[in-house]
């Protein structure tokens, strides 16, 4: 799908911050309020953009710390359907918050989070590694996120510039 | 006791005056109005700047890290005087592309500490004691000072806003005379935002041809231009061979504290520069050459996406402005905005003065940058979205207040 220039603005616009109001981006864009509500709904309904969320850094609610691993997963493609059945099998479990196809050593890249290691562990064991496809399982758990879809989470970004200047 | 030295102790003190160690043009010269705003603003909590006039990114990250693999190489030597040449070529390509003006790196290139050592060495390269330079105002606040301290007397020509600030043919060849050297350029402009576009530029060529003259054209803010193609002085017809231009890595690629900029010009007023270059700067910071080498060869896809996000910063900017009541044109380029605030009934210093202390925001006011900007505040969007929302919050309970 081609989107115009003022579509593709305000997907840039929405990526970076959600919460940007309707009448804001109207504003920026030089478009009237409903030009843009319109054009803010042709996006959602086509897909284009798919959900609104926040990043959240749950390393810092206690108790709820939780664990993230990354599985590299090797499995036997289906005449056929390819990639595409065993990956749906595997993310349609709740655990499983991203799943990419991958080039190079290994299929599948599946993203689990749990609430401690033994959880994650109990997945992979239980659920991913008896799936009938799945030749073999590798799990990294991630120890800590310094950066989350293009947001850095213990970011100093003072304004360290002089209050007036030429 | 005895009289004579008595005499000679007043004496003393009578002259305390005149021995004064300053020379007569710094004596004369005034401090500029930011610096007042600057002291009155730096000691409050709390204050949203609007005053500011530098992007609010920090530097690319792949800059800085080119300047940090140079210390880490030991590039810590001198350059050339007209700066590393693999700048200078990276100069030419860029001013070639980008502007469709190319200077040659061997020796119409300088490298400079920041746009204001150009002005500095370029006003000094052409002008002898009592020659007139024009400064169109209003304007940034360096340009007359530099003129006078080059020796120089800076002849002002105000504009308008009726005609965006743009300065017409009539209203320069009205301050023209035979001591008449140079004008002063900026497009886009500091304070106004205004950019000129090509037809601007050939009315003014026009007069520079007629009577003569050289342009400094200082287009520092060239990378920041929202809704046209940028056009520089020195594209336009036979303007080559009478402009010195001026730009730097500062505002378009967020570099104001690396001090890097460079001057652009014909061979001879490139080498008459050099002279003063050479012996009052050597040459610019050398891991800020690096840096900017770095900033040319990879960096132009962060300066697109910088200028989007003023671009639209601008738009939501200026139509809330206009919402309060606080007209302005829409400035075609740079990070300033320059309302005129006279349906307040204020001057532009009380406006100012007043909106700092009684809502916390920092603008500067207009007739800083010369009489002509009475009326009128700058106001940089070169500001988060939330501190330029709460900005307009501000001012509009500033404006009204009974
Ligand atoms: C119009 C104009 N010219 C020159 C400069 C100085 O730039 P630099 O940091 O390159 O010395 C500025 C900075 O505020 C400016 O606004």
């Amino acid at each position: 799908m081609k989107l115009t220039e003022k579509e593709l603005e305000i997907v840039e616009i929405l990526e970076k911050d959600a919460r940007t109001s309707t009448e804001d981006i109207a504003k920026m864009l030089n478009l009237s309020l409903e030009e843009t509500e319109g054009l803010i709904k042709k996006l959602e309904e086509s897909n284009v953009i798919v959900q609104y969320s926040a990043i959240v850094d749950w390393s810092k609610i206690a108790g709820h710390e939780g664990v993230t691993a990354m599985i590299d997963v090797k499995v036997t493609p289906k005449r056929g359907v390819g990639f595409d059945e065993i990956a749906e099998r595997i993310y349609r479990f709740k655990e499983v918050k991203a799943l990419y196809l991958m080039s190079g050593a290994y299929d599948l890249s599946v993203v689990v989070e749990g609430k401690s290691m033994n959880e994650v562990a109990h997945f992979v064991s239980d659920k991913l590694s008896t799936l009938d496809s799945v030749l073999s399982t590798t799990t990294h758990f991630i120890l800590k996120k310094y950066k989350h879809d293009g947001t850095i989470f213990e970011q100093n970004d003072d304004d360290r510039r002089i209050v007036v200047s030429p | 006791m005895n009289k004579m030295m008595m005499t000679e102790e007043l004496w003393c003190l009578l002259n305390m005056k005149k021995t004064s160690y300053l020379s007569k043009t710094v004596e004369e010269l005034k401090p500029s109005g930011i610096r007042r705003f600057f002291d009155l603003a730096a000691g409050m909590e709390g204050v949203i700047s609007l005053g500011v006039g530098e992007p609010d990114f920090v530097t690319s990250w792949s800059v800085r890290e080119a300047a940090i693999l140079s210390l880490e190489q030991g590039y810590t030597s001198y350059t050339a005087n007209a700066g590393l040449m693999e700048l200078r070529e990276e100069i030419s390509a860029y001013m070639g592309q980008s502007f469709g003006v190319p200077y040659s790196p061997k020796n119409e290139i300088i490298v400079t500490v920041g746009a204001s050592q150009a002005l500095d060495i370029a006003l000094r390269a052409i002008v002898d004691p009592g020659d007139e330079v024009i400064v169109i105002e209003p304007s940034f606040v360096s340009y007359a000072p530099l003129v006078v301290l080059a020796g120089g007397k800076a002849v002002t020509v105000n504009t308008k806003k009726e005609n965006d600030f743009k300065v017409s043919k009539e209203e320069l060849e009205q301050v023209i005379t035979s001591r008449t050297k140079a004008i002063i350029l900026c497009s886009p402009n500091n304070p106004t935002g205004t950019m000129l576009g090509r037809e601007d530029l050939i009315g003014i060529a026009e007069v520079a041809k007629k009577y003569d003259l050289l342009i400094l054209s200082d287009e520092i803010y060239a990378e920041l231009s929202y809704d046209e193609q940028f056009v520089s002085l020195a594209a336009i017809e036979g303007m080559r061979e009478r402009t010195i231009l001026i730009s730097g890595f500062s505002k378009g690629f967020a570099m104001t504290g690396w001090r890097l900029g460079f001057v652009c010009a014909p061979e001879e007023l490139t080498q008459a520069m050099l002279k003063i270059h050479q012996y009052a700067m050597m040459c610019a910071p050398t891991m800020a050459q690096f840096a900017a080498v770095e900033a040319l060869k990879n960096g132009r896809g962060d300066v697109e996406d910088m200028r989007k996000s003023y671009r639209r910063r601008r738009n939501y900017f200026v139509h809330s402005l206009n919402e309060l009541g606080l007209e302005c044109h829409v400035p075609g380029g740079a990070f300033y905005v320059f309302p005129s605030i006279k349906s307040t009934g204020l001057t532009s210093t009380q406006f100012a003065e007043r909106l700092l202390l009684e809502e916390k925001v920092a603008v500067v006011p207009g007739d800083v940058f010369g009489e002509s900007g009475e009326g009128h505040i700058r106001c940089s969007y070169a500001s988060s979205m939330e501190q330029l929302q709460e900005s307009i919050k501000r001012i509009k309970s500033f404006i009204e207040r009974p």
